[in-house]
């Protein structure tokens, strides 16, 4: 298993390699540059900042400067927000985005699950029905429409949550950001789960389990549930990914500070190495967490081995 | 096999697309959506030129006028609407009174009153066909008429005073054209590719397969940003481009789909009776790729217009005066607190839409794949 | 066995399951019973709803269908219990085995957790004591090295293995009855003779009833004491098993004994030319490898295999799952690619490529064993059958093929208006006509039948061994016939070549190798499929 761990990591190095040089030049074709946006700055000190900055280099050289600092895990200076370098935007932003991530995560798979397998167990009845129709909904509703919803019903017309903020991470300020963004992965964690239960119940092992008389207990949480949990398990690792590098809807309509912003706004401001920055994060969660899935993967299903 | 039919009244089969097809048409929801969705297109073509306002034109006087189903002016805002004419005048009301749909004022000046003062009534969004009835002999007192203009605002208008009805059903128009365009877009490229990598197999299918890998590991949204960047506000070229970034998961279901039809015994045995590669691909391959693209298409068009939105919504998208739905939303967004039917209305037209889409994305899945159920 | 008591009987029973077509009733009212310690088999083809019998007394029902009726088990109706009543029976007194023995086991529990369990449930020991019962168990259905075995998971297991360990779970309890649902129909000849055997063995040191349901009248013959046949939901015919066979009285029952397929090829003369000819054929395939992969595995599918076809020979290949039958039937037509030296005729076809292939193609042709996979549903049955015509007569016009289409289909026993359906329309023998029908129409020399009857019914069966028979004798055919099914393999080979692990075990001319089998495992093969000595004598 640590063999299997070890040379997954391995192959991930090429991977990242790769995407690292696909943004890189990516952004770097795009017409425009970080100091000659509407900022007004006379061409002395323009030229000035980006002989600072390296940017008059030749490509490739600046190319095998970034990756040299990204080796020894310097993200470089924020172009954009000049009193912060990227590592440090990630240090105060991360943390925020991570929270609301995980939580929304968690109450995805835990809520998500608990529907799909109630919905499973009462197949075509009044229960099933209604968590399809909540699923339906919260797939289907963009986020940046719930968002704004939620913070008219909780916010503005009953007056329960504030209508945004961080509020340094009270937990009121929270629970808007946390709904909007685990309502949609509720949905699809139910889907799923609904899904491949209804397999499982009809699986022949369940037959077996019910003709030797076990209790409804063993059958669907012993059984069914465990089999079921398969796909569950691979949907997480591209979920977390996704949720835990934070979500620019969410952190914009919440005003809240977390990395989901960073992104679009250094894209069109040109922030290169901010961008450059957020894509290698949002890879390495990438891989790391499928990294995990697979491993768990291994721990619930007997027939998955590496070696 | 048409001229010996036609001689003999033979027995006629029903495919598997008829069988498809009175499924369909056993799915209530999924017919209602389709109607649904039918009347959503009509009213977005159709819509904008049959609404008395043009989406862009503003109403300096109706600024976030709430939905009404009477007109505006209303009765009590009329004084109102009046004073400030008058105001820009720089007259002095002496008196005023509403016979049926015209109003008739009495105003005084220390000055002359000049005849081209009307303009100002004119210009008022309550009021037009503004006539001088009498003037006093020595300029300085007139009365003048005016006929109420009655404007219904159905959904009420915007910040600027452009009618709400008309924008929604513009937006309409953009989302649902964006959808289909970028949707048949990321559709073609994906079936072709898909297509080709399964056909072909062995070591191309592979560095075929590793390409979509790598493509689907970089941020998605920074490829559309990217797009973004490079196309600018020619919003058709851009969709054309996030069209081509979508095809990565119709590629993948094409591709195994291709797979596992190549593998059925079915094309075993036509390459058993010497067919070649040409004759699989047109009568076995396509025709049974056929059902899981129209399904994935069904899924591809509501992604799009979710993505069309979302970029607009962050302001990449489509731009003012231009709109779409998700223009509309995101300024629904900025003023929930004081005019939440900028939101109430776009939402429920885009919401609706993409429930509609899934319905009968999830009609199709049923009829075309019975044995999901 | 005649004077015991009844413990199970089934009484107008009905079971109805709703369905996207409407109500469909799967066993129209029958009535059944059992006895302590007897074994009683409920006979019948595919639908016949002898298995929805005993899924409905066992309340293990799919979800949309329901039963009505009586099941009483020594005195209480098992529809009406609850489900905790229910499980006090289920998996207690009553027990029940299934037909697939590769999912029916979780896959995810290890085999000794799967058996401590109900174990444990039914009767309340403690951990230790219920993995002392289970070792018990897994020596009693004679599987090595328990102690192992209980920690291994069932994907570690072979089929048979997997079977013996249901078995296992299904005796834990020491039940009165045990219902066998096709247990063996999914196993290898020798395999399945293994299991029943275990099972008679079983049932005289435990004395547990078994309910035996099943297609095959060879297993019937061979264990029952009592015989249900059922068709359609209905119970046609019930008695004693020996009386059954000898004197059955339903027409339906003489049609299902009638339906082995008998008589014998004559061989070719001696002087036919040889058609198609393989020497050293040899097909490999790599499993796995690639970067980082480590070293592929190698799997030597045909292994140095040689073989004449003559004209109007039927050569049957004979073998278990994984012998490599099909694979050889495959390389022969160059369908796959392989070394070693093929002949066609005059022509050297080691190395023909799939564009020199394409014309001889017509004359080799192939049969599949699914009548179900191997037509492309979306095509008519005219466009499936006259597809190949677009290839070898591309002069034809449409109404000609159309034409050839009516003689085809006529040929094979089809309503020529067949031809305008689609494939889904047909059950599975009129499908395997439609197949033949495809082949058939280039008028080929050389067709490699690949199990074509094993997917469908014996009835359906013989009459699909006939109409090769008729087919062969009206065109000079010579035929691969690629078996598992030694009655057919008897009925229409002239020569047989018994196949194990991509080797020829032993060939012969039929008589010979059945008469007087040589290798070893020629001989299990025989005993196992054509021995019809009881298992179990009745007392």
């Amino acid at each position: 298993m640590l063999r299997y761990v070890f040379r997954r990591l391995l192959t991930a190095i090429p991977t990242l390699l790769v995407i690292v040089t696909m943004a890189f030049f990516l952004i770097r074709v795009a017409p425009g540059g970080p100091f000659n946006q509407e900022r007004g700055l006379s061409p002395e000190i323009k030229a000035n900042l980006e002989a600072q900055f390296g940017l008059n280099d030749p490509l490739w050289l600046q190319y095998v400067h970034y990756l040299g600092n990204l080796l020894r895990g310097n993200f470089g200076p924020s172009y954009n927000m000049p009193d912060f370098t990227v590592g440090e935007l990630f240090a105060r932003g991360l943390p925020v985005s991570i929270q609301i991530g995980a939580s929304a995560l968690i109450l995805a798979l835990l809520l998500g699950g608990l529907l799909g397998t109630i919905a499973a167990l009462n197949q075509n009845k009044l229960a099933d029905y209604s968590v399809i129709a909540l699923a339906t909904a919260g797939s289907t509703i963009p986020t940046f429409v719930i968002a704004p919803v939620i913070q008219l019903l909780f916010g503005l017309t009953w007056r329960l949550l504030p209508i945004g903020g961080w509020g340094d991470g009270a937990l009121l300020n929270k629970i808007g950001p946390v709904l909007t963004l685990a309502l949609p992965q509720i949905a699809i964690v139910a889907r799923l789960m609904r899904g491949s239960m209804i397999e499982s119940l009809r699986s022949h092992h369940i037959r077996t389990a019910r003709a030797l008389g076990l209790s409804d207990w063993s059958v669907v949480v012993k059984h069914a549930l465990r089999g079921a949990i398969l796909p569950i398990v691979s949907f997480t690792g591209p979920a977390a990914a996704a949720l835990l590098t934070g979500s620019i809807i969410v952190e914009t309509i919440f005003s809240i500070p977390g990395i989901g912003r960073y992104f679009v706004e250094a894209a069109l401001n040109r922030d290169y190495t901010l961008v450059m920055g957020t894509v290698v994060v949002i890879a390495l969660f990438t891989i790391v967490f499928n990294l995990i899935v697979d491993v768990m993967y291994a721990f619930v299903d007997p027939r998955v081995r590496y070696d | 096999m048409t001229d010996i039919a036609a001689t003999a009244p033979a027995v006629v089969g029903r495919s598997l697309w008829g069988d498809a097809w009175a499924r369909l048409k056993a799915n209530r929801a999924a017919m209602f959506s389709l109607y649904y969705l039918a009347f959503i297109a009509i009213l977005s073509v159709f819509g904008p030129s049959l609404v008395p306002h043009r989406y862009t034109t503003i109403y300096a006087d109706y600024v976030r006028m709430p939905p009404s189903l009477s007109a505006y002016p209303k009765p009590d805002k009329i004084e109102t609407a009046l004073n400030e004419a008058i105001k820009r005048m720089r007259v002095d009301i002496k008196q005023w009174r509403q016979e049926d749909n015209r109003i008739f004022v009495t105003v005084t000046s220390r000055k002359p009153i000049d005849d081209r003062n009307v303009r100002y009534l004119d210009r008022s969004d309550a009021f037009d066909n503004t006539k001088i009835e009498s003037k006093s002999a020595d300029g300085l007192e007139a009365v003048m008429s005016a006929s109420i203009r009655q404007q219904y605002f159905l959904f009420g208008t915007d910040n600027t005073g452009r009618d709400l009805l008309s924008r929604t059903l513009m937006a309409g128009r953009i989302s649902l054209a964006i959808g289909l365009l970028a949707g048949v877009v990321a559709g073609v490229i994906g079936v072709l590719y898909g297509a080709a990598a399964g056909l072909a197999g062995g070591r191309i299918d592979e560095v075929m397969m590793r390409i979509v890998d790598v493509l689907y590991s970089l941020p998605f949204i920074f490829f559309v940003i990217m797009l973004v960047v490079f196309f600018g506000r020619n919003f058709v070229l851009m969709f054309l481009a996030v069209g081509a970034v979508l095809w990565l998961d119709m590629a993948r279901i094409v591709r195994g789909q291709a797979l596992s039809i190549r593998r059925q015994e079915y094309v075993q045995a036509a390459e058993a009776m010497g067919v070649g590669q040409r004759g699989i691909l047109i009568r076995h391959v396509i025709p049974n790729l056929l059902g899981p693209v129209v399904i994935y298409m069904t899924l591809l068009v509501p992604q799009v217009i979710i993505l069309e939105s979302f970029l607009s919504f962050l302001g990449l998208g489509v731009q003012e005066p231009m709109t779409s739905w998700g223009v509309l939303i995101s300024t629904g967004a900025k003023n929930i607190g004081t005019a939440n039917w900028l939101l109430l209305f776009p939402a429920f037209f885009l919401v609706s839409t993409l429930f509609a889409l899934n319905f009968v994305g999830d009609g199709l899945r049923d009829a075309l794949d019975p044995r999901d159920r | 066995m005649d004077t015991s008591e009844t413990i199970l009987s089934v009484k107008d029973l009905r079971v109805r399951f709703r369905t996207l077509d409407g109500v469909v009733e799967a066993v129209k009212g029958i009535n059944i019973h059992v006895n302590a310690g007897e074994t009683v088999a409920v006979v019948g083809e595919s639908g016949s709803g002898k298995s929805q019998t005993m899924m409905a007394a066992m309340s293990l029902l799919a979800s949309n269908g329901e039963a009505t009726g009586v099941v009483d088990y020594r005195g209480r109706n098992l529809l009406t219990l609850s489900k905790s009543e229910l499980n006090q029976v289920r998996g207690r007194k009553i027990s029940m085995i299934f037909q697939e023995p590769m999912t029916s086991l979780d896959p995810l529990y290890s085999i000794g957790n799967q058996l401590i369990e109900p174990i444990r449930r039914h009767r309340g020991l403690g951990a230790a004591q219920a993995r002392e019962e289970a070792l018990k168990l897994l020596r009693l259905v004679h599987i090595p090295d328990p102690e192992r075995r209980m920690k291994s998971y069932p994907h570690e297991l072979s089929g048979g293995q997997r079977q013996r360990v249901m078995i296992a779970m299904a005796l834990a309890n020491d039940p009165d009855i045990l219902i066998a649902d096709e247990p063996t129909t999914a196993l290898d000849v020798t395999i399945q003779a293994q299991i029943l055997m275990l099972l008679a063995e079983l049932q005289r040191k435990l004395g547990m009833a078994i309910v035996f349901i099943t297609h095959d009248l060879g297993i019937v013959r061979r264990l029952a004491d009592r015989v249900y046949v059922m068709r359609y939901g209905e119970v046609v015919e019930e008695g004693e098993a020996e009386a059954i066979f000898v004197n059955p009285q339903h027409a339906y029952t003489k049609m299902l004994l009638a339906a082995e397929p008998t008589g014998i090829k004559a061989p070719p003369p001696l002087n036919a030319p040889v058609l198609l000819e393989g020497r050293n054929v040899e097909v490999t395939f790599k499993i796995g490898g690639g970067f980082l992969a480590g070293e592929p595995l190698i799997l030597r599918a045909v292994d140095h295999i040689s073989i004449r076809l003559k004209r109007n020979q039927t050569i049957g290949i004979v073998g278990e799952s994984g012998s490599g039958k099909s694979t050889l039937g495959r390389a022969l037509l160059r369908l796959l690619p392989s070394d070693g030296f093929i002949r066609f005729g005059d022509r050297d076809i080691s190395a023909a490529d799939r564009k020199a292939m394409r014309p001889l193609r017509r004359e080799l042709q192939l049969v599949f064993q699914d009548p179900f996979g191997s037509l492309s549903p979306r095509m008519t049955v005219g466009q499936v059958i006259t597809e190949g015509l677009l290839v070898h007569e591309p002069t034809l016009s449409g109404r000609q093929r159309d034409l050839r289409a009516v003689d085809a289909l006529r040929e094979v026993g089809l309503d020529p208006n067949a031809r305008n359906r689609y494939p889904h329309e047909f059950s599975g023998g009129q499908r395997q006509r439609i197949a033949i029908a495809r082949a058939m129409i280039l008028k080929p020399k050389v067709v490699v039948l690949d199990e074509p009857t094993s997917a469908l019914d014996r009835s359906v069966q013989k009459q699909i061994v006939e109409l090769l028979r008729k087919l062969q004798a009206d065109h000079e055919l010579s035929y691969l016939f690629i078996s598992h099914d030694l009655a057919v393999v008897r009925a229409m080979s002239d020569y047989i070549i018994v196949m194990k692990q991509g080797k020829i075990v032993e060939e012969g001319p039929t008589e010979a190798i059945f008469s007087n089998p040589q290798a070893a495992y020629t001989q299990t093969l025989m005993a196992a499929a054509i021995d019809v000595t009881r298992f179990r004598l009745s007392a």
